[in-house]
């Protein structure tokens, strides 16, 4: 089901852990979608000096944290911006479709970190400001329902047409 | 190193009576059982003799109430459609549960679609539904209640007996998906007044892609399929004569052995569990802990999600599930795991194991130590966990 790629990455992830005092902080998904992923950045001179991650989530969702961080590391701000959810899947030569929306979330909680970072440096936000995701989906991609693959809207589990229940018997 | 296999909902190996049967049918060579020469009479022979060994193993009153399918699915499809389109005239409205299977959920969401009305009722903790709220789901325009027996996700055995009596009284049609209990479990059609009742080969060591489905003498149906007079003018189609063999020795083997490997699956149960709390903490057992599949434990452990779970313990020779393989396509949380009240951070953590006849308190023992690995790896990746143990240490 996996490459070659990314069960290595799932078996040695890279760069696992928390950043003490770290720089900037980005979090994304939850576990409703089925994946959640945590950054910590260390940045110098605007450059990610070091940076790690925390993820619960499937084998793709642990592997794609795992290339992002190889990706980001020594990289300058500007560079790592530009680094998308599909530089990782490419990377780890290919996801399976089913996982490229909600576990290939590894670009996005970089930038989130970098946001957080330069929101700090603005004077926006205090570092121990809470980071908890807010589950805006600011990713591209949406989140499907599980039975017909339609698109949902927030909070929503499943669509309508796929909730049996047309009422609770009281 | 061993592979070991602890995902037997999911698949089983044929019992060695069933495989010769097979060998041995195919050598025969037999003919088509629908034609008139002796060849068709010797197949015919072969069919029926098939068909009353699949009575006797639900107590059915009369073999002919028994129709042989392609799987359990077929069966459910053929149940739940057949008897929606055979009494629309009568009402359009079916009962069914939250915790069903897709081949249940996905019939009925194709009748809903043809203007069929559908209630769904809710289970408790356990994942069991009350008799009396299917009672008051029933309506004037009732016609089908379909509850399933054992939950392929958690093994929760709903109280069929209750749920057909209910049935009974106010005079609609009772199907049960009994799929994963057939052939493990003892089941009395004719005890219990089930009016419908789905089953398949492979859950009782039988070969895959054959299934049966029980029709109570009376009780009419639409057919799936159209064609010939095959199945008793029940459903068309030349025969897997080749299956239906294997089913049936599978079957005898079932009957025989039944006592003796719900005793060996309880006596493996209680071990894991017992076993269980020396190498993990923090986790849940779903389901009912009496009423269940003897040899099904749907473990959540948290913190964690359940598919890195699986993958690490495959690398380390376990074959376990997140739930069953029909619905794995699916990455969100399982709907029975939900309905049962479970957050969908447990949800997403959840393992299905399962024992066979072959399962050891050895290979238990060796599972837990892997579990036990691959949990404590994980966690150490999780934020969540980090989450946890922050707060513990607050506190």
């Amino acid at each position: 089901m996996y490459s070659k790629t990314v069960m290595d990455h799932f078996k040695k992830p890279r760069n696992v852990g928390e950043i003490e005092k770290a720089d900037g902080i980005g979090q994304i998904g939850n576990p409703v979608c089925g994946d959640m992923m945590t950054i910590y950045l260390d940045i110098e001179d605007d450059v990610i000096k070091d940076i790690k991650f925390q993820t619960f989530g499937c084998g793709a969702a642990i592997a794609v944290s795992s290339m992002l961080t190889e990706l980001a590391k020594g990289k300058t701000l500007e560079e790592a911006k530009k680094i998308t959810n599909k530089d990782v899947a490419k990377a780890l030569d290919g996801l399976p479709k089913n996982k490229l929306h909600c576990s290939n979330l590894g670009a996005d909680a970089l930038h989130a970190a970098i946001k957080n970072y330069e929101d700090r440096k603005a004077g926006k936000v205090m570092p121990d400001d809470n980071q908890e995701d807010k589950h805006e989906h600011d990713h591209d991609e949406k989140c499907y329902c599980p039975y017909c693959d339609a698109e949902l809207g927030d909070g929503q589990t499943f669509c309508k047409s796929c909730s049996l229940s047309e009422e609770e018997p009281a | 190193m061993g592979y070991y296999n602890l995902d037997h909902i999911n698949f089983k190996h044929l019992v060695p009576e069933a495989s010769q049967a097979m060998i041995d049918a195919i050598k025969a060579e037999y003919g088509n059982p629908s034609s008139q020469h002796q060849k068709g009479d010797e197949a015919r022979e072969v069919l029926e003799k098939s068909r009353e060994t699949m009575a006797r193993l639900i107590n059915a009153k009369d073999p002919r109430e028994i129709v042989f399918t392609s799987c359990g699915t077929e069966s459910v499809n053929m149940a739940v459609k057949g008897l929606a389109w055979a009494r629309q005239d009568k009402g359009k409205h079916i009962v069914t549960c939250n915790t069903e299977h897709n081949a249940v959920i996905r019939s009925l969401r194709r009748l809903k679609q043809l203007g069929f009305q559908v209630t769904s009722v809710p289970v408790d903790k356990y994942g069991v539904v009350n008799p009396q709220t299917v009672k008051r789901a029933i309506r004037e325009s009732t016609i089908l209640v379909s509850i399933m027996h054992a939950n392929n996700e958690i093994g929760t055995l709903h109280p069929i007996g209750e749920i057909a009596a209910v049935c009974r009284e106010a005079g609609v049609a009772y199907h049960c998906d009994a799929v994963d209990s057939v052939g493990t479990l003892p089941i009395d059609v004719e005890g219990l007044g089930i009016d419908l009742l789905s089953f398949a080969s492979n859950p009782f060591y039988g070969p895959k892609g054959v299934g049966a489905l029980y029709i109570r003498r009376g009780i009419g149906l639409w057919n799936l399929l159209d064609g010939g007079a095959q199945e008793n003018r029940k459903r068309a189609g030349t025969e897997n004569l080749v299956g239906i063999v294997g089913m049936a020795a599978a079957a005898e083997v079932a009957m025989r052995d039944m006592e003796k490997r719900i005793e060996h699956y309880k006596s493996l149960r209680r071990h894991f569990l017992a076993e269980l709390p020396k190498y993990l903490e923090d986790y849940l057992i779903n389901g009912h802990p009496e009423q269940c599949l003897p040899n099904h434990i749907s473990l959540s452990v948290r913190h964690v999600e359940g598919e890195s779970i699986v993958l690490m313990l495959d690398e380390q020779g376990f074959a376990v599930s997140t739930r069953s393989a029909c619905a794995s396509g699916s990455l969100r949380a399982s709907h029975v795991l939900l309905s049962t009240g479970l957050s969908f951070a447990d949800a997403q953590g959840t393992l299905v194991i399962s024992f066979g006849v072959d399962t050891t308190t050895q290979i238990i023992d060796k599972f837990l130590a892997a579990l036990e690995e691959s949990v404590k790896t994980l966690r150490a990746i999780s934020p969540l966990y980090a989450a946890a143990q922050k707060e513990k240490a607050g506190k």
